[in-house]
């Protein structure tokens, strides 16, 4: 069977799987729809949270930006990571005690005021379509190389899918759902990456496998890489560094704090029966979330290595990796290549007409790289990779059997579905239940209040396609944008909730505002006015990371200290919360009295 | 104790617990992955500098033992104080 066959009935089995779970489970009244009558065992939790969590971001993208960054990569493996002990500790049995079901109500109940939950539904909605954004990019890099469509073509496709998919099902459908996501996307993510790391090194577990030698070598798999991009004038893959050290602090804490603030993952605990059961629901979920984020740095360093193994055989075999027999001819590249250059992200021009293919790094400040190219006749690197379609492409230029790759375009696309719904729950929810029910129609009908949650997420879809169609940058940069935005704004409010119990209304809207703006100012000086391209201000800050060399993705640490800094000097000056609020605080550290989320609210 | 105590002795105590994990989890992702990471990767544990170690997989994997040691240590601490569920 050819590949694009075998693509399809995977894909389509799959796809035929969800969607059964969903009708199966599809939901009925309100408090349903969003929470699943909170009955959920936390390993099932777990799953469900690892695979809402998983998006496109962690699957398609992540594993190609820690290629392309070498050690600083792992910046985005702490960060996604390390947020999940703050949620575990800080908020998730402390909200699960409260009682509530959306981080708005929380905001609105405990700073006991309208507006309050009002600007906390700013900041979630901000947060949540900056995100989907980013899954959209994703969504359409997997279904350009699965149809065979550009990656425009993609994006629509995918936006007509999440549409039916979200509207459909509901939390309860979706939260089985996602149980049968994780286990095809972990199964996609792993199977490949075990048959590489047994090609490259003999040892079946990538995670040891990375650590090991070459087979048939004793030169560690790390170490010849190292030799590798070094020679060919890019940075050594074990040490380069996001930017600078402080950078790399501060990005790895804003995508801490921002997974410990972003709704989507927040509601999963809301879900689980007791308090005890939302402390280990999130350990749950970070062991089947470690599965992948452990084998995903493997991943990057084996799929680099592959694809420098692909175009210069000096790689594999030893010897000058600028001789001219070395560079693979262009006749003769592989028909993975040829399928990806279909979707226009990955890209071969041979500007020294030699007919072969020359990847290196042309900008390369490595003296003895830059003479040694040159002295090769070599005219600029001709090969163009989008980092995003490293992992999808990683089965292919290993060249592993058709189904692998069939399974990797599933999994891809459970991961993109998967967060995406989460995501437009978490949109819909705010938006009926927190603004249109608690703000402007308190008395509205079920039914309607369900519609309006349908026609927000329709638009929220909507929005995000046409921006995902100009991406602000790869996936993964883009979902760590919208971890900086819920970083700063309400990260340190809903912590300030449960920790401060003299923190009074005035201080965390101030908090709240001053840290989303702060970052969107400085992240739309960077990316454009909601990241409409062509509306950037850079020269007003200063130029690109003005700020101390701080990166717009990472910048969301700094908004959230402003956050906390505003926050309490606010509530200095203004008069303290009424006796009441601060009883309830008490009573939100205990655990004993908590009640199953009420729905009726 | 009183009620109000109780509650007080038991706040202190999950405070001096989430700050004992605090340090924990910031000395391995953020000291050993990324401060001392350059001093570290002299170290060799198999193929790997210890340094690119900790940022690439031993962060995650202590973030997972300090998850389930605190959910074990905060039940002892609800029952010790009698502030558990049911």
């Amino acid at each position: 069977m050819d590949l694009q066959t075998t693509t399809y009935l995977v894909v389509g089995a799959s796809f035929a799987l969800y969607i059964g779970i969903a009708i199966w489970a599809r939901a009925g009244s309100t408090s349903e729809f969003y929470a699943a009558g909170g009955q959920v065992h936390p390993v099932m939790n777990g799953m469900a949270t690892a695979a809402d969590w998983m998006s496109a971001a962690s699957f398609i993208s992540m594993a190609g930006l820690i290629a392309n960054m070498g050690y600083g990569g792992g910046l985005f493996l702490m960060g996604w990571t390390g947020g999940y002990v703050l949620l575990a500790m800080l908020l998730a049995p402390y909200l699960r005690k409260f009682g509530k079901f959306t981080v708005p109500q929380f905001i609105g109940d405990r700073f006991y005021s309208k507006s309050a939950s009002t600007v906390a539904v700013v900041c979630l909605l901000t947060a949540s379509l900056t995100y989907i954004i980013g899954q959209m990019t994703g969504v359409g890099v997997a279904f350009s190389r699965f149809l065979n469509v550009s990656s425009d073509t993609g994006i629509y496709i995918g936006q007509a899918i999440v549409f039916l998919y979200a509207v459909f099902g509901g939390m309860k459908g979706i939260t089985y759902t996602q149980v049968a996501q994780y286990i095809v996307l972990i199964c996609a993510y792993i199977v490949p990456a075990v048959f590489i790391s047994l090609n490259l090194t003999g040892n079946p577990l990538p995670q040891l496998g990375l650590g090991s030698t070459m087979s048939g070598s004793d030169v560690a798999l790390l170490t010849r890489l190292d030799q590798v991009v070094t020679e060919l004038g890019f940075g050594k893959y074990t040490t380069t560094t996001a930017g600078s050290t402080l950078n790399m602090f501060v990005y790895t804490m804003s995508l801490m704090i921002g997974t410990a603030g972003l709704p989507h993952v927040i509601m999963r605990f809301f879900t689980v029966p007791k308090v005890a059961d939302a402390r280990s629901s999130a350990g749950w979920a970070l062991v089947f979330i470690a599965l992948l984020y452990t084998t995903a740095p493997a991943v990057a360093a084996m799929a680099k290595y592959n694809l420098h193994a692909t175009v210069n055989t000096a790689v594999a075999k030893g010897g000058d990796l600028y001789a001219p027999e070395a560079s693979i001819k262009a006749d003769e590249r592989p028909d993975w290549m040829k399928r990806w250059e279909k979707t226009g992200l990955l890209k071969f021009t041979d500007k020294n007409g030699d007919g072969r293919i020359q990847y290196y790094n042309d900008k390369t400040k490595n003296p003895e790289a830059a003479k040694k190219a040159e002295a090769a006749g070599w005219k600029g690197s001709e090969l163009t990779v989008n980092a995003d379609i490293i992992v999808l492409a990683n089965p292919e230029i290993a060249l592993l059997p058709n189904w692998v790759i069939a399974l990797v375009a599933a999994g891809g696309l459970a991961a993109a579905l998967s967060t995406a719904a989460g995501l437009l729950m978490a949109i819909s929810s705010a938006v009926s239940h927190d603004l249109v029910k608690g703000v402007f129609a308190p008395n509205i009908s079920e039914k309607n209040e369900l519609l309006a949650g349908k026609i927000s997420m329709a638009v929220a879809i909507v929005i995000s396609g046409y921006l995902g169609l100009n991406p602000p940058g790869f996936a993964a940069g883009t979902v760590a944008l919208a971890f900086g935005i819920a970083a700063s704004s309400l990260f340190p409010a809903i912590m300030m909730g449960i920790f401060s119990k003299k923190m009074n209304k005035e201080g965390a809207i101030a908090g709240m505002l001053a840290g989303l703006s702060i970052t969107l100012f400085y992240v739309f000086a960077h990316k454009g006015i909601f990241f409409i391209k062509g509306t950037d201000f850079l020269p007003m800050i200063g130029g690109a990371n003005s700020f101390f060399g701080i990166t717009p993705e990472a910048f969301g640490a700094v908004g959230a200290l402003v956050n906390f800094i505003v926050a309490f000097a606010v509530d200095k000056v203004t008069k303290e919360p009424p006796e009441h609020i601060q009883h309830m605080v008490e009573n939100v550290r205990i655990p004993r009295g908590a009640k199953a989320v009420d729905g009726a609210h | 104790m009183s009620l109000n105590e109780q509650g007080a002795a038991y706040w202190s105590a999950t405070l001096k617990l989430l700050g004992g994990i605090l340090a924990v989890w910031f000395i391995c992702s953020f000291g050993a992955g990324i401060l001392f990471a350059d001093a570290l990767n002299s170290i060799k544990l198999g193929g790997y500098p210890l340094g690119f170690w900790f940022a690439h997989q031993g962060s995650i994997y202590i973030f997972i033992a300090l998850i389930f040691f605190y959910a074990k240590a905060m039940g002892d601490l609800d029952r010790k104080f009698d502030v558990h569920e049911d």
